[in-house]
């Protein structure tokens, strides 16, 4: 099930970077907020996972070169706009991609028809912040618009072919680029003009190919499970 | 106190009047209505270090939400430290009908001149300190809380009501964590049994000091904020958690617990005061990373809280039916 892997890896890493938020929110609502989402993506990673094998084994006993999150959703937080320049590319891709699974009928419709819910809260959440940010003081914009530009390389990769998903994720593109490129011309931000790939090659963290960060975070979230082999929780 | 020493008019004694017939006939006291200055003090002062508890308290469990063994308990850990930020709001809005700001409240916690209870400046060492503190804890906090649904003040009763029931299910999910750690393998059981004995004495000293030197006790009784003393609500605990402490397999740290027939309660051992005092001074082990953290995460948020603000500013009308009343009027006050 290479492809409920890859979507279950996005989700699973995307809600543990949401998780390092936790009691360090500029708000109080936003600690409500972020931690709502990563929720609703650990909801969904646990389905995907166990679609594709049992989902403690996947998330705590593979290494790093076994995953097949896409490099974006593995990207360190930084600061508040980083985080939700990351939310806004991958939530709005999220969002359309669940959108047509949805409409589908294939083994993710079912999974689909209820995250498609779930992204559409989590797109307006990160839009509305873009529309803050872009759009509310010279600090916040000069931010965002790092932010939105850091990030931009890691996008190509959302439009790679995924093995079984049963869709043309690059056919996701143009209404990827129109949604979010509105945002941004909302937000008073330009659209960045890089390439859309990072370091590697295009689709590089769907191969199992990740940025340094990544490494790090999943010592982290492995480790208390890797000292007790075979006890359960 | 305020009300002791002002000058009265006959208004006021008339006030006073229908204010002590309404808590003494079990009636709620609402915003709009008089109370006295001292009533209103005590209560800003304990609802606001209630809420400041529930957020300083998302620190030492969300340290664990990015270890959190398997990915059932990450869930229930996320949804826990969520409600906490939860109850803090609602907690905030409770105090805000008495005429305070929550920047106001905020800015008192990170200055130090309002508390926060004392059981969360305690370090979570292993993962079964997040049972421990579910378990003891919560369990704590509910008895402590379930009398105040029904305390005189409206908003802080209805605030306790909604809170309590979230309480008792992280309660029941830190039972069941520092179950499968003692039904585990020994190495899990000695983490579950190392838990409890770090968390237990620390869970005693919530109910505050001793009744006889308990400083607001008496007036926050005859006020019904307070329905039981500080003792009654720790031998009610007690009583409650030692056969619970037997079900999961585990032992409670003293050696003088034990059944007293005559009284029909438990005997338990003398408490630390001296660390309960040295705790409260801000000498216990994580006072100073508490307050540094939440102090921090309020600073570096200041941009975010500025740029809502001047957003909002700029798209008045229009912006709040994008973002909801309440985010909006917090950052606009910062």
């Amino acid at each position: 099930m290479t492809a409920a892997l890859a979507l279950g890896d996005d989700a699973l890493v995307l809600s543990h970077r949401l998780g390092e938020w936790m009691g360090h929110a500029p708000v109080l609502e936003e600690e409500v907020a972020l931690a709502n989402i990563a929720l609703d993506l650990l909801g969904q990673a646990r389905v995907l996972l166990s679609m594709a094998g049992d989902e403690d084994e996947l998330a705590y006993l593979r290494e790093e070169r076994a995953f097949s999150n896409l490099q974006l959703v593995e990207q360190p937080n930084g600061d508040f706009a980083h985080t939700i320049a990351r939310q806004l590319y991958f939530s709005t891709y999220q969002h359309l991609l669940y959108a047509e699974l949805a409409a589908g009928d294939g083994p993710f419709a079912a999974l689909a028809a209820k995250a498609v819910k779930e992204t559409a809260y989590h797109r307006d959440h990160a839009e509305q912040w873009t529309l803050r940010l872009g759009d509310g003081t010279d600090l916040s914009h000069q931010r965002m618009r790092t932010a939105c530009t850091a990030l931009w390389r890691f996008t190509g990769e959302m439009f790679q072919p995924v093995e079984g998903l049963g869709t043309d994720l690059g056919a996701l593109r143009t209404g990827w680029l129109e949604a979010v490129g509105a945002v941004l011309r909302r937000a008073g931000l330009p659209v960045p003009e890089g390439a859309q790939s990072g370091a590697w090659t295009a689709g590089a963290g769907r191969q199992g190919l990740h940025t340094e960060p990544f490494g790090r975070m999943l010592a982290e979230m492995q480790h208390l499970h890797r000292s007790h082999p075979g006890a359960s929780w | 106190m305020a009300t002791a020493t002002a000058p009265r008019t006959a208004d006021d004694e008339a006030y006073q009047r229908t204010f002590d017939a309404a808590v003494a006939a079990d009636e709620r006291i609402e915003p709009r209505d008089w109370m006295p200055d001292a009533y209103r003090a005590t209560l800003v002062r304990q609802i606001a270090q209630h809420a400041h508890s529930e957020i300083i308290g998302m620190q030492p469990e969300a340290n664990w939400i990015t270890r959190a063994p398997s990915l059932r308990r990450k869930a229930i850990l996320m949804a826990k430290v969520q409600d906490e930020a939860g109850h803090g709001l609602y907690l905030y809005s409770a105090a805000e009908t008495l005429g305070v700001g929550r920047d106001e409240l905020l800015d008192k916690l990170h200055s130090g001149r309002q508390k926060y209870s004392s059981i969360f400046n305690y370090p979570t060492l292993t993962w079964a300190d997040v049972g421990a503190i579910g378990w003891l804890v919560d369990g704590a906090a509910i008895t402590n809380q379930v009398p105040l649904c029904r305390c005189s003040y409206g908003p802080y009763a209805r605030a306790m009501v909604r809170v309590c029931k979230e309480e008792s299910f992280h309660q029941r999910q830190g039972y069941e964590l520092l179950l499968a750690l003692s039904r585990g393998t020994p190495g899990q059981h000695a983490m579950a049994q190392d838990a409890v004995d770090r968390w237990w004495w620390p869970s005693l000293m919530m109910f505050g000091p001793p009744d006889d030197e308990s400083a607001h006790s008496a007036q926050s009784t005859a006020w019904k904020i307070k329905r039981h003393s500080n003792d009654e609500l720790r031998q009610r605990f007690v009583d409650i958690c030692v056969p619970q402490a037997k079900s999961l397999g585990l032992t409670l740290p003293d050696p003088d617990l034990r059944w007293n027939e005559e009284r029909g309660h438990h005997d338990f051992g003398p408490i630390d005061w001296t660390e309960f005092k040295e705790v409260i001074k801000g000498n216990g082990p994580c006072n100073e990373e508490r307050i540094t953290q939440r102090r921090r995460a309020h600073d570096e948020g200041a941009w975010v809280r500025e740029a809502a603000a001047a957003h909002a500013a700029k798209h008045s009308g229009t912006a709040a039916a994008h973002t909801g009343g309440r985010t909006e009027k917090e950052v606009g006050q910062a």
